[in-house]
């Protein structure tokens, strides 16, 4: 038999809070950070109590037709089998999982001739330290090419589906949320008066030493463009517009990912023909060896870089 | 160690089931971001230092900060003092 503890002092508890919170009767956030809930105009709450009203009767309609007893029935079974559904993915999943080879033998079928090569050879071939950099930008810098590409068509995609046509229509609808955002908040400028250099320093470190150790391109990019917003969120759009618009970052990403098609293009012309490549490898743990890579990652992270930047500045202001 | 990593991989369940169970969009995002970035000390201690960078980076920086504008955009978070001065006005009004 479990004991009954009264209500007060069971408010007190852990687990009373933890309940409410996870219910979300009670928020701890409010006042404390900042929320709001949707301002609801009265077109839509007239539509809201249309909506319920035809629900009512259709919900009355279907309980006093006949079939109400089908309904239910229906409605039972579809939880019976949801639940058996899932219990069932469950178990299948569970029982494949057991069914794997052990994390790191030696017998497993990953450990095949491909991953031998590439652990041998490597360092030979590619002349790249990291053992994953040479594979991700020499053996299958093909894939990476299409990663890129993906990256600039999402943000196309962005641009195109919210890029403002023109500032006056902004203006005039008094739609512009910059209007909330801090301006010349201190204690965030200095943070990031002290912060950005070093992100923005370590990003290229990751870039550039991308063939030497752990990072490349699309982290070393991602860290730069997260740099970058900081920047921005810091100091206004005035002070990033002096040097990235939507022009840069048009010539930086075409430029990138055109060097990329020639690099590589270059390099599968001649290792489909089994011609010696005129690249030299050089000394491996040199910052400029390993041939290509080296060119590939700061592509790479330039078009990477570009993208996070410009997801954030489309989805705060919709243009540069 | 393996004690250290079972506590993460105790922590990411927990995170995933919080982030569909809490109501309040703010807090779902905080959760979130705590994933990302216990996702990234495990990629660290699987030993794929490559990975754990970009999962910081890109999980817990980039993608939470477009989630945060993109709720600013909807008006789920609003600044304090709008709220109270639109308080003041209601009961002006009233």
């Amino acid at each position: 038999m479990s004991k009954k503890i009264p209500s007060d002092i069971y408010e007190k508890t852990f687990s009373f809070r933890f309940k409410r919170w996870l219910d979300g009767t009670k928020d701890p956030f409010i006042d404390v950070i900042e929320t709001k809930p949707q301002t609801i105009s009265e077109e839509e709450l007239e539509r809201k109590e249309q909506y319920k009203k035809e629900k009512e009767e259709r919900i009355k309609n279907l309980y006093t037709v006949g079939g109400s007893r089908r309904v239910k029935r229906f409605n039972k079974l579809y939880t019976f089998f949801c639940v058996a559904f899932c219990v069932f993915l469950v178990a299948m999943l569970l029982v494949a999982v057991s069914n794997l080879p052990a994390y790191g033998e030696a017998t497993n079928p990953a450990n095949n001739e491909v991953a031998k090569r590439y652990i041998e050879e490597g360092l030979k071939e590619t002349g790249s330290v990291n053992i994953v950099t040479g594979m991700i930008l020499d053996y299958r810098a093909f894939d990476t090419l299409g990663e890129s590409h993906v990256l600039f068509i999402a943000t196309a995609a962005v641009l195109i589906l919210l890029a403002k046509t023109s500032d006056k229509t902004e203006e005039a609808t008094g739609e512009n949320d910059r209007i909330y955002e801090p301006k010349n908040d201190v204690i965030l400028q200095t943070a990031a008066r002290l912060l950005v250099p070093p992100i923005i320093i370590f990003g290229a470190y990751v870039v550039l030493c991308g063939h030497l150790g752990p990072g490349g391109g699309f982290s070393g990019g991602a860290i730069i463009g997260a740099g970058l917003i900081l920047y921005l969120n810091a100091f206004d759009f005035k002070k990033t517009e002096r040097f990235f618009t939507a022009k840069t970052y048009k010539v930086l990403s075409i430029s990138a990912l055109g060097c990329y098609c020639l690099a590589k293009s270059y390099s599968f012309y001649t290792g489909a023909n089994h011609i010696h490549s005129i690249i030299p490898l050089g000394t491996a743990g040199d910052i400029l060896s390993s041939g290509l890579i080296l060119i590939l990652n700061i592509c790479v992270g330039v078009v990477v870089a570009g993208t996070m930047y410009t997801f954030y500045v489309m989805f705060r202001k919709g243009g540069y | 160690m393996t004690v250290f990593v079972y506590i993460l991989l105790v922590f990411l369940v927990v995170c995933a089931i919080a982030v569909s169970f809490s109501k309040n969009l703010l807090n779902s995002i905080l959760i979130f971001m705590s994933y990302s970035v216990v996702m990234s000390v495990i990629w660290l201690l699987l030993e794929s230092p490559d990975l754990a960078i970009t999962e910081a980076a890109v999980g817990a920086g980039v993608t939470s900060i477009l989630f945060f504008v993109t709720l600013k955009k909807i008006e789920a978070i609003i600044k304090k003092e709008d709220k109270k001065e639109e308080e003041d006005e209601q009961k002006d009004s009233e």
